[in-house]
């Protein structure tokens, strides 16, 4: 059977696709730590029990986690400057890892509360009894501890994210897959463009991967005995 | 002098402190006996406001607390006079021994690094830990943790040391290397409340010894007569209890 694949093609196109990588990183970074930061300030909140903000928090989590990306990217970019107009000037860019930090920190909330819940109360009160205030026992011991647990669950978002960036194609941002669907479109060599394609992002993710073992092996070194 | 007055802590409907008083000198060791859901350890943890309690004043040292106005700094400023030592030792995961030392002198008590660590080192050879220092805590043993835990709270010099059960979550094997460093610190004239199911132990190391149940303090005298001529027929139910348990193993 004689396959039409062209692999020389597709070797070929990756230079063509290479330099969309930086732009694709930069959306995932970016988003990342602005979810980040809101996801702990939201976990925080989740742990407060303070009557209002708590519910809120709550509503927010299960808003952002209910609605699909796509929803919520055409909703900031397409439908806000609708209802304010001082938004008309917001670039694609800014609506996509606006979109996409919103979700991202909702599902972050959930993994952070998760993971100060299981730091131990013990460590709490062993910081209290020794003169520490609540806000350096966070600092210098719940956190890191929790970070530990939130280590692999965050990591994985963090690939789910990374592969979403995608979808600022809608928007009409030219990161990696919308330049792949330019190649693909004047080429008319779908199968070996998107498996070009598929092997960057697995590239990203293996790399990525090993990142993500290092650091935990560095965390982790306090836990083994 | 630590002065409590009149102390009232419950949990729903269930009364744990039901008005304690009591007084401890400065230099004295003072051992707290009784049963299980006695209240002995909420006691103790009223005392550095781990728990809040309900109703009463505080006095530890020259800081006063009246339950029905503190604030947060006069809470931080009464935690400060006293540290813990924790049943289930509480180390700082994340941190090595060393670390477990120095970390509220260089974060509570801004002292520096390497004055702080000087410290530290001077404290962890007291109690026989000079060569485990840079050891994480799931490295030692249970009886090495718990040393650990007495040295960091001696590290914060406080007016007196505050002991939960110290030993009761140790293996058998290692209850005599912690005791044999608590008694070294007592005999150094620090001030100390040890809430203990040791009662040789309490027996050899107290100044006093309160015994409780439901959450009163039903008697209060030298090791001595509370261990060989109890008055109250629940003391005397209670050690009779306890010896014979002794008798069991």
């Amino acid at each position: 059977m004689d396959l039409n694949i062209d692999f020389g093609y597709l070797i070929s196109l990756i230079p063509d696709l290479l330099p969309f990588i930086p732009l694709t990183l930069f959306l995932a970074i970016v988003t990342m730590v602005i979810a980040v930061v809101l996801g702990m300030g939201i976990a925080l909140v989740l742990r407060s029990g303070l009557p209002v903000l708590t519910h809120l928090a709550f509503t927010y989590v299960s808003f952002f986690r209910a609605i699909p990306s796509l929803v919520q990217l055409f909703l900031i970019y397409y439908g806000l400057p609708q209802i304010f107009p001082a938004l008309s000037g917001m670039t694609a860019i800014a609506a996509a890892i606006l979109g996409l930090s919103l979700k991202q920190a909702a599902y972050l909330a959930e993994i952070f509360r998760a993971a100060l819940g299981s730091v131990d109360k013990g460590q709490m009160e062993a910081c209290l009894s020794v003169g520490m205030t609540r806000v350096q026992a966070f600092r210098r011991v719940i956190l890191p501890q929790a970070i530990r647990n939130a280590i692999p669950a965050t990591g994985n978002q963090f690939i789910g994210l990374i592969k979403e960036t995608s979808l600022a194609f809608t928007l009409g941002v030219v990161e990696l897959f919308a330049q792949g669907r330019i190649l693909a479109a004047s080429s008319l060599r779908f199968f070996e463009t998107y498996l070009a394609l598929a092997l960057l992002y697995w590239a990203m993710i293996i790399i990525y991967t090993f990142i993500q073992q290092a650091i935990e092996k560095k965390i982790e070194r306090p836990y083994q005995s | 002098m630590i002065t409590v007055k009149n102390l009232k802590k419950r949990f729903g409907d269930n009364v744990v402190l039901d008005g304690i008083n009591l007084e401890v000198k400065e230099g004295e060791v003072l051992a707290i006996i009784g049963p299980s859901g006695s209240g002995k350890s909420t006691l103790l943890r009223c005392l550095n406001l781990l728990e809040k309690p309900d109703e009463g004043e505080l006095i530890i040292g020259d800081k006063q607390l009246d339950v029905h106005k503190m604030s947060s700094k006069k809470i931080y400023q009464l935690r400060q006079q006293t540290a813990m030592v924790f049943q289930h030792y509480n180390l700082f995961k994340n941190k090595t021994a060393l670390e477990n030392v120095t970390e509220a002198l260089i974060i509570a008590k801004k002292i520096k690094k390497p004055e702080a660590e000087k410290i530290a080192m001077k404290i962890l050879n007291q109690v026989g830990l000079e060569d485990k220092v840079h050891q994480y805590p799931v490295t030692l043993s249970g009886g090495q943790q718990q040393r650990v835990g007495i040295a960091r709270a001696l590290a914060v010099n406080p007016y007196a040391i505050l002991f939960d059960e110290p030993t009761s979550a140790l293996d058998p094997e290692w209850v005599s290397e912690v005791l044999q460093v608590i008694k070294k610190i007592a005999e150094q004239n620090s001030t100390m409340i040890i809430v203990t199911h040791e009662m040789q132990f309490a027996e050899e190391v107290a100044d006093r010894v309160i015994f409780m149940a439901d959450g009163n303090i039903v008697e209060e005298n030298t090791p001595k007569e509370i261990f060989h001529n109890p008055q109250s027929p629940r003391t005397k139910q209670f050690l009779r209890r306890v010896g014979s348990g002794e008798e069991d193993v």
